[in-house]
């Protein structure tokens, strides 16, 4: 009984100090992002990984998922006589929820878990304690440019994703299965309104901050957790960086779902 | 300032991870200008202690002052300040390894002075030469030599030209020449820099060499603190035992051997 009590509350201690941990490296990561001198070099870099880096399977990822959408939707709403509906339920489908959510998690994938193992491997080879000697801030030599390049990559990734769906979509409702592409067009403008993009715009960046801030902090304080050091301990890192920032994300994209609708 | 004054105090230094004490009441003074060889057997806490110098770790208890300053008690800005006295050489180098040499030893010069990009390539370039490295420019750390990559950390923790210089182990790992190559850097860096020094080391006897002081770090308390030729003619039985157990009995006076 004691020692279940005991515990308990060692893991509520962990709990805490893992959780005011994360916050305070935000908050010095968020310092070191308005910290002078601002140098742009760095962020480009960044923007490379991230961004460009991305682009290739986003790209993709948005095509299929958007011709997947024209498929099951087209043989559905020719069910109901509203195939001439395509276009809104593709582009809403998209604009309001796969395009920000699955662009976030390809990201994950590609690039926040590299991040995590990057931050990781420098921590435990002392690269980081190296920075700290050196009176350079690690948060906003290394993580700051990260969430600057995350803010300003994923809502363009995910407007590459809308616009790729849709065209995936079009290519299929209309070009493979002969649809209306003029109905196509038209129920797509009438029904996607500004809010429909704000949503998005807004779920994009939450998301981007969100996925740094998780994948940058694991790798970042790899040794202060007890999954042990070494090789070992980042590869546990990584993959609980993957797993805590998606279901974040989605986490993240209900309750914003739930603000804005 | 008179050369004897202290430049670091370590006052009752505890520090333990979990259940496991590792320093238990540390009491070390540095001098300027001086060589401060820290040595004892593996897993007593020598690096501990160097990473508290550091302001890396912070004490259960104790201070570290620094320049008079309590490093264990200050952040942000007034860390940073202290910390740009510092050069360091860590035991594994922690070379940036995504970074060319070039770019190790340049990186102090571009985040922490105002040097232009010009001023920057002719230090680096300097230092490359008197590091004896004129070819690894463009090399990147896992192409290089253990003894070259303890070169690159050197040429870095020299570029501020720090006042205090700590070395985690400079020659682990190294063959006699290379160790030697390290040791003819230091000396030669010293003497043109003046920096006050701490080396971690089990390369002993040759790095009595290079010391002023020897501190014995046993069981997380410092045993002794005694000039080389001291520490040999020391009769405390501890260090006795140490000498002979590290360098063997003909390092030892016959006068302390008929003590025992």
């Amino acid at each position: 009984m004691l020692e279940g009590l005991q515990k308990f509350g060692r893991w509520g201690l962990e709990s805490l100090e893992s959780m005011g941990r994360s916050a305070l490296f935000l908050l010095q990561t968020l310092l070191g992002a308005v910290q002078a001198p601002y140098k742009i070099r760095p962020i480009l870099c960044q923007i490379q990984v991230i961004g460009s880096g991305s682009f290739l399977v986003i790209f993709f990822t948005g095509a299929f998922v958007g011709m997947v959408l024209g498929l099951q939707g087209y043989y559905t709403l020719s069910k109901y006589g509203s195939s001439s509906a395509l276009g809104a339920a593709v582009a809403l489908s998209l604009v309001r929820e796969l395009g920000p959510v699955l662009t976030a998690l390809m990201v994950i994938g590609r690039t926040g878990s590299a991040m995590c193992a990057e931050l990781g491997i420098m921590r435990i080879s002392e690269q980081i304690d190296a920075l700290d000697c050196m009176a350079i801030n690690p948060y906003r030599y290394l993580v700051a440019p990260k969430l600057i390049a995350g803010l300003l990559s994923i809502p363009l990734l995910t407007a590459v994703f809308n616009l790729v769906g849709v065209f995936g979509g079009y290519m299929v409702g209309v070009v493979l299965l002969h649809g209306n592409g003029g109905a196509y067009m038209a129920s797509m403008r009438d029904s996607v309104t500004a809010v429909d993009l704000k949503m998005c715009f807004v779920k994009s960046v939450c998301f981007a901050f969100l996925l740094v801030w998780v994948c940058a902090e694991h790798g970042f304080w790899v040794n202060r957790r007890s999954w042990g050091f070494g090789a070992e301990g980042v590869s546990r890192a990584t993959t609980s960086a993957v797993v805590v920032s998606s279901v974040s994300v989605l986490v993240a994209d209900y309750v914003i779902t739930s603000l804005m609708i | 300032m008179s050369q004897s004054e202290s430049c670091i105090r370590l006052i009752d230094i505890h520090k333990s991870f979990g259940s496991q004490e590792v320093l238990r009441g540390v009491d070390l003074d540095i001098e300027r200008g001086q060589t401060t060889v820290i040595c004892g057997e593996s897993g007593q806490g020598k690096s501990v202690l160097l990473k508290h110098i550091l302001g890396l770790v912070r004490p259960d208890r104790g201070r570290v002052l620094v320049e008079g300053e309590d490093i264990t008690r200050i952040k942000g800005a007034a860390l940073n300040r202290l910390r740009t006295r510092f050069g360091v050489l860590f035991q594994g180098v922690a070379l940036f390894d995504s970074m060319s040499v070039f770019d190790n030893i340049a990186l102090p010069l571009r985040e922490r002075s105002r040097l232009p990009e010009k001023e920057v390539k002719k230090k680096v370039l300097a230092s490359l030469k008197m590091m004896d490295l004129e070819g690894s420019t463009d090399k990147f750390p896992a192409q290089l030599s253990g003894g070259m990559k303890k070169r690159v950390g050197l040429a870095r923790a020299l570029q501020l030209e720090p006042d205090i210089l700590l070395f985690d182990e400079p020659t682990t790992g190294l063959d006699p020449v290379k160790s030697h190559d390290v040791y003819r850097l230091f000396f030669e860096t010293q003497k043109k820099l003046d920096y006050t020094s701490v080396i971690v080391s089990h390369d002993i006897p040759k790095i009595f060499n290079l010391a002023d002081k020897i501190a014995i770090l046993h069981q997380g308390e410092v045993r002794a603190c005694l000039a080389p030729e001291e520490l040999q003619r020391s009769r405390d039985p501890f260090v006795r035992d140490f000498i002979v157990r590290v360098m063997g009995s003909a390092h030892s006076s016959k006068s302390e051997l008929s003590v025992e």
